[in-house]
């Protein structure tokens, strides 16, 4: 399905917790092509600071709603916080190429789910796909207080696991430990993550150890969001690609770290 | 009632012909495939294609992008197929737009490989103009042909010699004379000129204390160099008779305009089609209400009409 440009009244934009947001807005055109995995590109205000749009995954849709969650961490985002509902957003999406998801797993077993911080914001919408087939959520961040959406994922029947830096919930250490372990117990069948840079090449590394496909999905700082200007690329073993328009999910054997 | 005249947005830069004045830039455009899905491609005056040399090139080591105060840097360089695979698989696309397509072209080694290139384009009907692009700053050169006017009038005399198409030649913003280097394109026979390319720049992380960018230094661009741009235009302009496609920061229809009164014959949006897809479609409509309430019948009335500041 075609991306477009679209101008949007907000529905929503609060925030979760900490620096954690959640923006919804009305669009039946990117509800109804939206996969997991792909990201919206918005235009945080008219104003020439900052310049460029902000890619953010998509969360969830809802009928015509369209659910993004996001961390407060620069300018752009800041500023994206600032806008308040009934306000409008100039919106691109979907974009990216999301999840290959149904026919991702080469043997039976357990889809397992591996999310760092952020990572849970397009995994959430995958895990809405894989309802039927009970993921394995496995979930990481600093501290117990940085975790979020898990009655959501526990709302759809996954089974959730948590591993925090300083312990303060489950497992106490990294998430990608934590997947070691998991795997040592549990058949899977295939990996999908998203999280930070250093977690996605353990999480690649594992799998890899494991025999197992991982579809990992990669953040990066982008200018234009569908491919033309080749700004944010990313190193595979076909050279270089785009992660806006090849990606943001890449096969974790295809990725050179 | 004032009537309000239908204004004319048709312009002529040597044997290129376009129904307005609005192209798009090269290298923030892709092969234009990439927009389809975004605008109405059919409306633009022109479409000017990445950047293509003889081989193919992966580019620079990324991190390629960086933001900066109303601008962003950019050290891509000139990630491209090849002319070969250009040809065989991105201009069949353009071909089919009926837009005029201007292929940018660029040396990695030896100017001796813009002859080749020019060669191997004159063939295609549908290629409307050639860009030189002798002022790309990403490509780790001591040097920019567009950095010398002896280096500049030989490779466009050169080129001029193998082609009769539209011949564009873009400048790069870091010399300290633009005159004299528009001189040097012109005399060797240059249809036109584009001004400007990126301006070098620099961004330093400073807590990892390393460059923001992996090629360390890049070019500049968006409405941050749109001062410097209309400038060189404004200077070119008076020294020359040359058509010029003006370029650097252009945004929406005020933008745009500054360039057209500073001396342009045409425009080209760059980096503002990263921030909005279709800044150059409202371009097109603004330029025409503003031409229409300004009782302006063609863009000739606007080019170069400049005024003084009254006290």
């Amino acid at each position: 399905m075609p991306a477009a440009q679209i101008k949007t009244k907000i529905i929503t934009n609060r925030r979760l917790k900490a620096n954690y947001w959640h923006l919804e807005f009305e669009s039946g055109l990117i509800a109804r092509s939206a996969r997991p995995g792909q990201f919206v590109n918005i235009r945080v205000n008219d104003l020439l600071e900052p310049l460029l749009r902000r890619p953010l995954s998509i969360h969830g849709v809802k009928g015509a709603r369209v659910k993004v969650i996001y961390e407060v961490l620069g300018k752009g985002t800041q500023a994206l916080s600032q806008r308040k509902s009934g306000e409008f957003l100039d919106i691109i999406g979907p974009l990216g190429n999301g999840f290959d998801y149904p026919s991702a797993a080469k043997s039976k077993g357990k889809y397992i789910l591996v999310a760092g911080g952020m990572g849970v914001a397009p995994l959430l919408f995958l895990a809405e796909k894989l309802k039927t087939l009970k993921p394995l959520v496995l979930i990481g961040a600093r501290a117990k207080e940085l975790i979020i959406c898990t009655p959501e994922f526990k709302a759809l029947g996954a089974e959730i696991k948590l591993a925090t830096d300083d312990g303060s919930a489950g497992f106490n250490g990294r998430v990608t430990q934590l997947l070691e372990i998991e795997l040592k117990q549990t058949r899977a069948a295939v990996i999908f993550a998203c999280g930070p840079h250093p977690m996605l090449k353990a999480a690649a590394q594992i799998a890899a150890s494991s025999q197992l496909p991982a579809q990992l999905s990669l953040e990066a700082h982008m200018a234009c969001g569908i491919g033309a200007c080749l700004g944010c690329v990313v190193s595979t073993k076909d050279g270089y690609k785009s992660v806006c328009k090849d990606g943001p999910v890449f096969s974790g054997q295809d990725l050179i770290w | 009632m004032v009537k309000k005249i239908k204004p004319n947005l048709s312009v002529k830069i040597g044997k290129l012909e376009m129904k307005n004045p609005v192209m798009v830039a090269s290298g923030t455009f892709g092969y234009a495939a990439e927009f389809r899905e975004l605008m109405d491609l059919k409306k633009l005056g022109a479409i000017v294609t990445k950047t293509i040399t003889l081989k193919g090139r992966q580019g620079n080591l990324p991190p390629r992008t960086c933001e900066t105060p109303a601008g962003m840097l950019n050290s891509i360089g000139l990630e491209n197929p090849g002319i070969d695979r250009f040809i065989g698989e991105k201009l069949v696309f353009l071909k089919k737009l009926g837009v005029p397509v201007i292929v940018s072209i660029a040396a990695e080694n030896n100017p001796e490989e813009f002859i080749t290139l020019a060669n191997k384009l004159n063939g295609f009907m549908e290629i409307a103009a050639i860009e030189l692009n002798i002022s790309c700053p990403n490509l780790q050169k001591d040097k920019l042909i567009s950095q010398d006017p002896r280096a500049t009038f030989a490779l466009v005399e050169a080129v001029r010699r193998v082609t009769e198409k539209c011949l564009i030649v873009k400048l790069s913003p870091n010399v300290s004379s633009i005159t004299e280097i528009a001189l040097s394109a012109v005399q060797a026979g240059a249809d036109a000129l584009a001004l400007i390319n990126t301006l070098g720049g620099m961004c330093i992380d400073v807590n990892k204390q390393t460059p923001k960018l992996g090629a360390w230094v890049g070019g500049l661009s968006g409405p941050a160099i749109r001062p410097v741009a209309v400038k060189m235009v404004w200077e070119v302009y008076n020294k020359t008779k040359v058509p010029i496609i003006g370029m650097g920061g252009i945004i929406d229809v005020s933008s745009a305009l500054e360039f057209f009164l500073a001396g342009a014959a045409a425009i080209s949006v760059g980096t503002a089609n990263f921030v909005n897809p279709r800044a150059s479609l409202e371009i097109i409509t603004g330029l025409e209400r503003y031409m229409a309430e300004h009782n302006l019948q063609n863009l000739s009335a606007l080019t170069g009409k400049l005024k003084a500041c009254k006290n």
